[in-house]
């Protein structure tokens, strides 16, 4: 009904209608054909496929009134109309366009028809042509076969010319000494000549080639035996000879003994280098950086030398190895490739493979490169032997290590090669060698230093033996330094000289060296040979020749100065303390020990220098104890005693005594710690035994000098003994200064008691005795850790002198004393 | 074990000379001379009753001064020579004198030992050995071995060789050596040699031992610094004709062969004061006795300087009932150098050790405080060195 109410004039929505419909009775709907199938269902639509005027009429009828039905048949007449007309139209415009259509297909007709006979006349020349074509070609037949022969007999002939050239060219190549031309002329003509030789003519050429290359041999083995080329005009000889068919074998041997000549200037260069150096090591020191070639310069122009400086001769031992390889490493490298090339990895051609060339140059290369090697080897040896000197480690490392990294080219260019292997073992040898010298130059220092030690020693001694108790090395501090200082400028000496020594030999083990990852290198070297060969060693020498100075001092008198015992003494205790373990941590950490083979513990060590300490501390106390020793028993042993005068002074030798006492007190106390005493001595003095002694002597030989009773004589000293722990006089001491001075007292006083007891005593000869051990009472006990001690030998000595007297009347105790503060 | 404990015996003074009766070979006797200034001096005669571990003892008084030194005769057991200080015008001088032992004191003493002490018997002096040109004697030795007719005394710098004639009542000088040198040179003690027809002596002057040959009467080696101190005693080797032990007080006992005399052949430290006496085991060499002011005896065994040099083997049947508190090897290696025993019975100085001339498995010591100690070698070392 929508599309029946539309109305008819809008022109556009028309004419799309009617395309759309075209559209669709041509099959090409795109759109609308929802709506179409709507439509289509409704047979009351007008435009619908399926109307049925029936049925629209009948709808019609029931539907509309009759107005509407008018209205309705008015529209629809008004379409039909309109609908007429277009038809008309269109009938119109077709029947136009057909009468145009037609009129064109006839035109087209009559210029096809002219287009057919142009045709016809073109195939005709064309067949014209084909026929001219064939024809010439025909007549140039002939002429062509004869130019294709002319070409071939020219190509010949320029062969020819070339064969009968030969002998000319290469006369010419052998007076511009072409070689490598000639021989290449000569291959190309070779076996053409080699097919033609039946004829006469070909056979003088060959003749004749044979001849001059014959001759061009010659001039190559003359060459090559001149040995004036370098290695690259050698090798291209060796190249052209080995074209000319010569024997490989001989050849290599040739090339060989070539490079073996040129080698031997090379080892004899780097011999005169070594036997050099005799001479000028003893010619004084030279110009560091002289040219290798040049003879030693006059030793005018010098440096002072240091003696801890290598004793270099000539060069240095960088520049000798440097030599070595620019000059042999290098050229051998050279010669081992351009032999290689030539003989080894040349393509294998006809009958050279049949001969099996590689395997036999490769044998004679090996023998060749081996012997070399080994005089070369030698030679570095004995250079490296006469590196002595321990000062610039650095130096050596480094001549080791382009050594070593110079014969890996070796190795990588001849795999099966010995030599890198044994250069790697020199390496090690040298290494080796080297911590040897390390440890003798520790020794030597450590020995040096001593000796600066002593020196030192010697001259505060005098100063110390008089100065006053109160500071003997406070007094001599300015002059020399005092035992502290130079313990520790000692120790510190020592431990940096290791130290240093430690760093030297750390060169070995460094990262860019190329040894370093070697096996040896890694473990060895390093706990073996650092560890054990060095440390171990420096620290156990050390221990030893402390323990021979013990030794030596104790049988042929104190050639040692005391001082110099109670040094090394705290050294080793030191040593024992600290030093020991903190060398051995330093080492185990800069080397990084992986210890595979059982290493020396440091307790081992720690124990070997306690032990040094302890002999050495003990032997000290025995030289001094000794030395007071003495001048008591020569003061005994001299004296009359039973015609000596009343005394009135305290014998002189008893104000020595008590005087290098107090000297060895403070020497000892500067390096060892006071000590412990026993606990009642801090508040007793001298009135201690005054009360003691006058009261104990009364008790102990009043009675026995009663005839009455000869058995009480020594009943109170007995029991006193019987009581008393038994005293050890040459016993260890303790490391403390009171411990020390107790054995040295100890030792004196027991000596004197023993002197004593030799002689026989008048009265005042008694009471000389009283005096001086009181004067020793007085003042000794205060260095003792036991005072008590000393008044037990005292007494025994007063005793045993009572006990030697032919009138024993002993001094008034009161007397005593003021003798004694009379000093 | 009950051989084992040291008999002890003390004397009332102190005293420093002790010999074994070198011509006594039945009982075991050491003569003891005592030290005295206020008091007249003794001889003590000690006997051990091996069987019944006890002592007898017997005093002859020696009232010409306190006794230094004290030999008995090698061939005359009755004969003996002291060295004795004397004191005369406020002057200290040592003489030596050969004495006769009284014959009755033998029988007396055994009978009832009190009486003899409470009535000394006196020593019949034979002749003085005159020393009044040559100054203190330190020592005077019997020829060894020899038939009591020869003597050597040192005084002084002097070595002098007296013939005994007229059954010992008479002694003259047949030669005499003197050393020279610089300083107040002095004899401290001396040996004569047992070996070389009794031809050689060797002396000890501060830290130097000499020897010297007695037909010529000239010096024929000297070992100078033979011990860093003063040389105390020097003894003999018994069976090796070179060898000789010397103590002194750097507390060394050194062992010489004085055929190369730059170096010791062997040098002991085990005392801890200076050594005073070192004997020779009269048979066994290889037993060495030293006494030391440090109040200590030591025993060693020198097995590898001795003339059995590698000791006997140990049967050990023999040694296993034996309790010995030594503890030896017993296994069957040879014998090392070794202290065998320390003894300590002492607490004064030791001056004097002396082996028994009837016994070689027995010795006695004698301390200062009169003190006399009688030890045994330990059994199991003595089977050892038996079997």
């Amino acid at each position: 009904m929508s599309s029946a109410t539309t109305p008819p004039d809008s022109d556009p929505n028309r004419r799309r209608r009617a395309h759309s419909m075209l559209k669709h009775y041509y099959g090409l709907n795109e759109e609308g054909k929802v709506t179409e199938q709507a439509e289509s269902l409704d047979p009351c639509d007008i435009n619908g496929p399926h109307f049925d005027p029936e049925v629209y009429l009948n709808k019609l009828r029931m539907e509309c009134s009759l107005g509407e039905l008018m209205d309705h048949e008015s529209c629809m007449v008004k379409q039909i109309r309109s609908l007429d007309s277009d038809m008309q139209t269109l009938v119109y415009e077709n029947y136009n366009k057909f009468i145009s259509a037609t009129d064109t297909i006839r035109k087209m007709k009559n210029d096809f028809k002219k287009m057919e006979d142009e045709m016809d006349c073109l195939s005709a020349n064309m067949a014209a042509i084909t026929e001219f074509s064939a024809h010439i070609s025909g007549t140039l037949q002939d002429q062509h076969a004869q130019i294709t022969k002319l070409s071939g007999v020219h190509t010949l002939l320029r062969k020819l010319q070339f064969l009968f050239e030969l002998p000319a060219r290469l006369n010419k190549c052998l007076e511009l000494q072409a070689y490598a031309q000639a021989v290449s002329a000569h291959r190309r003509a070779r076996c053409v000549l080699q097919q033609y030789s039946h004829m006469p003519s070909f056979r003088g050429i060959q003749d004749d080639c044979h001849v001059i290359m014959e001759k061009l041999a010659q001039q190559l083995r003359q060459k090559f035996r001149d040995g004036g080329s370098s290695a690259k005009d050698l090798s291209e000889c060796v190249e052209l000879l080995l074209q000319l068919d010569e024997p490989a074998e001989e050849l290599c041997d040739k090339f060989l003994s070539h490079a073996q000549s040129r080698f031997e200037a090379d080892l004899q260069g780097l011999e005169a280098e070594l036997k050099d150096s005799p001479v000028t090591d003893t010619g004084g020191d030279l110009v560091q950086k002289t040219n290798p070639g040049s003879n030693p310069v006059s030793p005018s122009s010098s440096s002072t030398t240091n003696p801890f400086l290598s004793p270099t001769a000539g060069t240095d031992i960088l520049e000798f190895i440097d030599r070595g390889c620019n000059e042999f490493v290098s050229s051998l490298c050279l010669v081992i490739a351009s032999y290689q090339e030539l003989f080894i990895n040349r393509p294998q051609e006809g009958e050279l493979a049949s001969k099996n060339i590689p395997e036999m140059a490769n044998g004679k290369l090996h023998v060749f490169v081996d012997t070399l090697a080994a005089r070369y080897f030698s030679l570095v040896e004995r250079r490296i032997q006469e590196e002595k000197g321990v000062s610039d480690n650095s130096l050596l490392v480094r001549a080791l290590d382009r050594f070593h990294r110079r014969l890996q080219a070796i190795s990588k260019l001849l795999p099966g090669s010995a030599v890198p292997s044994q250069g790697t073992e020199i390496v090690v040898r040298a290494a080796r060698e080297r911590i040897k010298q390390y440890l003798s130059a520790l020794q030597t220092f450590y020995h040096d230093s001593l000796t600066d030690v002593r020196q030192a020693l010697a001259a505060p001694r005098l100063s110390v033996g008089g100065a006053s108790a109160s500071g003997g090395g406070a007094s001599s501090k300015d002059a020399t330094p005092s035992l502290p200082e130079l313990l520790s400028s000692l120790s510190n000496f020592i431990l940096n000289q290791l130290k240093s020594v430690l760093a030297s030999v750390h060169l070995f083990t460094a990262k860019d060296i190329t040894f370093s990852n070697k096996p040896y290198f890694k473990g060895e070297f390093c706990s073996q040979g650092v560890r054990e060969g060095l440390v171990v060693s420096f620290i156990k020498f050390i221990c030893q020749s402390s323990r021979q100075y013990c030794e030596s001092a104790g049988d042929r008198g104190g050639s040692t100065p005391p001082a110099l015992l109670l040094l090394l003494s705290r050294l080793c205790l030191d040593y024992e303390t600290s030093t020991i373990s903190y060398i051995l941590t330093l080492t185990d950490e800069q080397f990084l020990v992986q210890h595979h083979t059982p290493v020396t513990p440091v307790t081992a060590l720690c124990a070997e220098a306690r032990e040094a300490a302890q002999k050495l501390l003990n032997h000290y106390v025995k030289v001094q104890g000794l030395i007071i020793s003495q001048m008591l028993r020569k003061s005994v042993e001299t004296r009359d005693w039973v015609n000596t005068i009343e005394p009135r002074n305290v014998r002189a030798v008893m104000k020595r005594v008590v005087e290098d006492t107090t000297s060895i007190d403070v020497q000892v106390g500067l390096l060892y710690e006071e000590g412990v005493r026993k606990a009642h001595s801090s508040d007793s003095s001298k009135r201690t035994f005054s009360v003691y002694s006058s009261s104990r002597q009364q008790i102990r030989y009043a009675p026995s000098y009663t005839p009455s009773a000869p058995m009480d004589t020594n009943l109170l000293s007995n029991i006193h003994k019987l009581f008393s722990e038994r005293i050890d006089i040459f016993s260890p001491v303790e490391f403390n200064k009171v411990s020390v001075l107790t054995g040295i007292i100890k030792i004196s006083l027991k000596t004197f008691l023993e002197c004593v007891r030799l002689r026989t005593f008048g009265r005042y000869g008694l009471q000389q005795i009283q005096v001086d051990c009181h004067y020793l009472q007085m003042y000794l006990w205060r260095f003792v850790s036991d005072e008590n001690l000393v008044h037990f030998l005292l007494d025994e000595i007063v005793g045993s002198a009572a006990h030697r007297c032919l009138d024993p009347s002993p001094m008034e105790q009161s007397v005593i004393e003021v003798i004694c503060e009379r000093g | 074990m009950e051989d084992d404990a040291p008999v002890i015996y003390g004397l009332e003074f102190q005293a420093r000379a002790l010999t074994a009766q070198t011509a006594e070979t039945d009982a075991i006797r050491f003569l003891v001379g005592t030290q005295s200034l206020k008091f007249d001096n003794q001889i003590h005669i000690i006997d051990f009753d091996d069987e019944n571990n006890m002592i007898n003892k017997s005093v002859l008084l020696h009232d010409a001064g306190e006794i230094w030194h004290i030999n008995g005769s090698p061939a005359d057991k009755a004969v003996l020579t002291t060295c004795y200080s004397k004191t005369s015008e406020s002057r200290v001088l040592t003489c030596a004198a050969v004495w006769r032992m009284p014959p009755e004191w033998e029988s007396g003493s055994h009978e009832s030992p009190d009486d003899s002490s409470n009535n000394p018997q006196t020593l019949e002096l034979l002749c003085h050995l005159d020393n009044t040109a040559h100054g203190s004697v330190a020592c005077v030795l019997w020829e060894p071995m020899g038939d009591g007719k020869r003597l050597i005394s040192l005084a002084e710098n002097h070595v002098l060789l007296w013939d005994l004639q007229e059954s010992s009542t008479k002694a003259t000088i047949s030669s005499s050596a003197t050393l020279e040198g610089k300083g107040q040179l002095k004899f401290t003690t001396g040996k004569w040699s047992p070996h070389h027809n009794s031809t050689q002596l060797a002396t000890a002057n501060d830290t130097a031992i000499r020897g010297w040959d007695l037909r010529s009467m000239s010096q024929i080696y000297c070992i100078e610094n033979a011990h860093g101190q003063l040389v105390r005693d020097l003894d003999f080797n018994p069976n090796k004709q070179y060898y000789l032990a010397s103590c002194g007080d750097d507390c060394k006992v050194k062992f010489w062969d004085v055929r190369h005399i730059n170096e010791p052949v062997k040098c002991l430290e085990e005392h801890s004061h200076w050594v005073w006496s070192v004997r020779y085991n009269h048979s066994h060499d290889q037993l060495l006795l030293t006494g030391s002011s440090d109040s200590r005896v030591i025993l060693s065994n020198m097995v590898s300087i001795s003339s059995e040099p590698f000791g006997h083997l140990v049967d050990d049947d023999d040694l296993s009932d034996n309790e010995e508190s030594q503890q030896e090897d017993k296994g069957k290696e040879p014998l090392q150098d070794s202290i065998i025993a320390t003894y300590e019975e002492h607490e004064d100085s030791v001056y004097a050790v002396e082996w028994s001339a009837a016994d070689p498995w027995l010795f006695a010591s004698l301390s200062y405080d009169g003190r006399l100690v009688i030890n045994r070698v330990p059994r199991a070392l003595k089977y050892r060195i038996l079997l």
